[in-house]
């Protein structure tokens, strides 16, 4: 892609690690609050589409963690797992457990459900940021 | 225990998926994938042995009941299912090492493999109609990258045909299921039956029709079959037994469990019309089979014909046509998959699919002549092939019936297939070769497919040899004969 914008380059350097911690901000808030797995993937595939936009797809696709395919296959395999721990707990597949961890100020809960919403996020991200990088990257072939 | 027996015929080709994703070179790729083929029939037998001491098995998933949660059920019908896919995708497997026809196994020939599997599996397993549908969506998904696979312009035309007919049907269902659970707040397969009492059957029609159309493209049905003989032919040979095999036979476990289970105080005129259909489809399918020479054509239009049998079994709505449409689904899977097998191997060794530019074949090969003799004649449902014990059984309930029009259909459409089957015969095996060549082209890695094809062989001998167990289990599902018997044991199980 020719003709770069320098303002765009050097402004998605700095908005890209953002956008990725609103990301993950929005993943964690999930369970109680609006957000999740599926909401923060999709900001994290924005920080994909700025990255694709102003350097162009070889760099976007360098920005998704492991590649998209891996991402994406993991993320499916987390979901997965998150449901195996039931049945060690003699419960239905999927049945989602919880652990109230006390740090003195407050108590932490982490539970399979956190698993299962990264599992979400991965195959969000890796699924529709590998979509996304190859959609725009046709344009780039046909444009020089 | 049982929660890891119901998950597994869609855990465990989903993980096997992921595994060949992450799994960097192409020998460990192909051991992953046998190992997943593997340990999917172990469970799957386990399944039916579980079913076969305790019954039906449910689990409502996450430990939340319905009408909230999703149920995953498996009695007899899906335990059988769930076996025969296992098998089917393991030989499938093992043939694709041969050099009949292989599929290019480069990139995302595995995982997608494995994710149609993980597809038809959780079809059969499910308990929720909505679930159903993700299922199906999931089965589309990955046949769409099946066919799409090497992206020539013929896979790219295909899947186009594939598409369009396929995702009308698939919105279709959405649309049935929406308006479902509208009326009935409902989307379990118990509860659904619950809630459709015999009393206002016909409020229930429009809804059950619309998820008849879906179902009816599924199973490549008459008037909706043109998807099917356009886009099979394209496939390589592994895939094109697991498509042929599995996948509109899935359409008409969908059906059959809708008639038996969800719906079966459904309005007389739903069966009148099914019946009609299943006419047409049988007659057509066979027609298109005489008409066609490419091997692959003949039998795809047999598939047609052969799911009119099917549906011939669900309209009579009897209790033992219901086990006759099970037998006859299991049947036809293992052998149309292995017709395809067979013809994949006639190919590569006496060069085309055309019957118009191979013959032969019997002087050189009498053993591939004998296999493909099995599984043809078992098709066309000759003694003692598992075929005739089918075919037997709904004609016989045919005629209990009184749908005598609807028979001698069926046995019309018998002696059509027998006519095109003999037409691939002898034009592959017995009449001379048009060019004159007499030697055939060995193949290079002849074991797994022969190895593959005489699995599904003894497994039509088996099946036309010993019916009754298989039978007795399968009657199972379909225990209750009087309907409103049958919908209080589904009702119990609801709550």
């Amino acid at each position: 892609m020719k003709g770069r914008i320098l303002v765009l380059e050097v402004a998605a350097r700095f908005l890209h690690p953002l956008m990725m911690a609103a990301a993950v901000w929005v993943l964690l808030r999930g369970h109680d609050l609006p957000g999740g797995g599926f909401i923060g993937g999709l900001v994290a595939v924005c920080a994909t589409a700025l990255v694709s936009v102003a350097r162009g797809a070889e760099a976007a696709r360098a920005s998704i963690p492991l590649g998209a395919p891996r991402l994406t296959a993991i993320g499916v395999g987390l979901a997965a797992t998150s449901g195996l721990p039931a049945l060690f707990a003699d419960a239905p597949f999927l049945t989602h457990l919880w652990v109230e961890l006390p740090l003195g100020f407050t108590q932490l809960s982490i539970g399979t459900p956190l698993l299962f919403d990264a599992g979400v996020f991965a195959v969000v991200f890796g699924a529709l940021g590998g979509l996304l990088v190859s959609i725009l990257a046709i344009d780039e072939e046909e444009a020089p | 225990m049982i929660s890891l027996l119901l998950t597994a015929p869609f855990l465990l080709p989903l993980a096997t998926a992921l595994l060949t994703v992450l799994v960097p070179s192409g020998g460990a790729r192909k051991g992953v994938a046998f190992g997943g083929a593997l340990a999917s029939l172990l469970v799957a037998a386990c399944l039916v042995a579980e079913v076969a001491s305790e019954g039906v098995l449910r689990v409502a998933i996450g430990g939340w009941e319905a009408p909230f949660g999703i149920e995953l059920v498996a009695d007899a019908l899906s335990a059988a299912m769930v076996l025969i896919t296992a098998l089917v995708a393991l030989l499938a497997l093992l043939f694709q090492e041969s050099d009949a026809d292989p599929a290019e196994t480069s990139g995302y020939f595995h995982p997608l493999f494995f994710v149609l599997i993980a597809g038809v599996g959780g079809t059969f397993v499910t308990g929720d109609l909505f679930n159903l549908y993700v299922w199906f969506e999931v089965m589309l998904l990955s046949a769409l990258g099946l066919l799409a696979f090497g992206g020539r312009v013929r896979n790219l035309d295909a899947t186009v045909k594939y598409f369009v007919l396929n995702a009308t049907g698939t919105l279709a269902f959405l649309f049935a299921v929406a308006f479902l659970y509208a009326a009935t707040g409902q989307l379990n397969f118990a509860a659904l039956a619950e809630a459709s009492r015999p009393d206002d059957a016909a409020r229930w029609l429009p809804f059950v029709s619309l998820l008849l159309v879906a179902f009816l493209v599924k199973a490549g049905a008459f008037p909706v079959f043109s998807w099917l003989p356009a886009s099979y032919p394209v496939l390589p040979a592994p895939v094109l037994a697991l498509f042929a095999g599995l996948l509109t036979k899935v359409g008409v476990y969908a059906l059959l469990r809708t008639a038996a289970h969800v719906f079966p105080t459904a309005p007389v005129i739903f069966f009148e019309i099914l019946g009609w259909l299943s006419v047409f489809t049988m007659i057509v399918g066979a027609l298109g089979a005489i008409y066609h020479y490419d091997v692959r054509r003949i039998l795809a239009f047999h598939i047609v014909s052969q799911v009119g049998y099917m549906l011939f079994g669900i309209a009579l709505h009897t209790q033992g046509a219901q086990v006759a449409t099970a037998f006859y689904v299991l049947h036809h899977i293992a052998a149309k998959s292995n017709l395809f097998l067979l013809a994949a191997v006639v190919a590569r060794t006496a060069g085309s699919y055309d019957l118009r530019r191979i013959g032969g074949l019997y002087a050189a090969r009498p053993g591939l002549a004998l296999l493909f003799l099995v599984s043809a004649l078992s098709m066309v449902g000759v003694p003692p092939l598992s075929g005739f014990w089918a075919k037997l059984m709904l004609l016989r309930e045919g005629i209990a019936e009184g749908r005598y029009v609807w028979t001698a259909a069926a046995l019309l459409t018998g002696f059509l297939t027998l006519f095109s089957m003999m037409k691939i015969w002898f034009a592959a095996f017995l009449e001379a070769h048009p060019a004159g060549v007499d030697a055939p082209k060995p193949l290079a890695r002849a074991t797994p497919a022969y190895a593959a094809i005489a699995c599904f062989a003894t497994v039509t001998i088996a099946l036309g040899l010993f019916p009754e167990p298989v039978l007795e289990f399968l009657a199972r599902a379909f225990g209750a004969s009087d309907p409103t018997e049958a919908l209080a044991s589904l009702a119990e199980g609801a709550r």
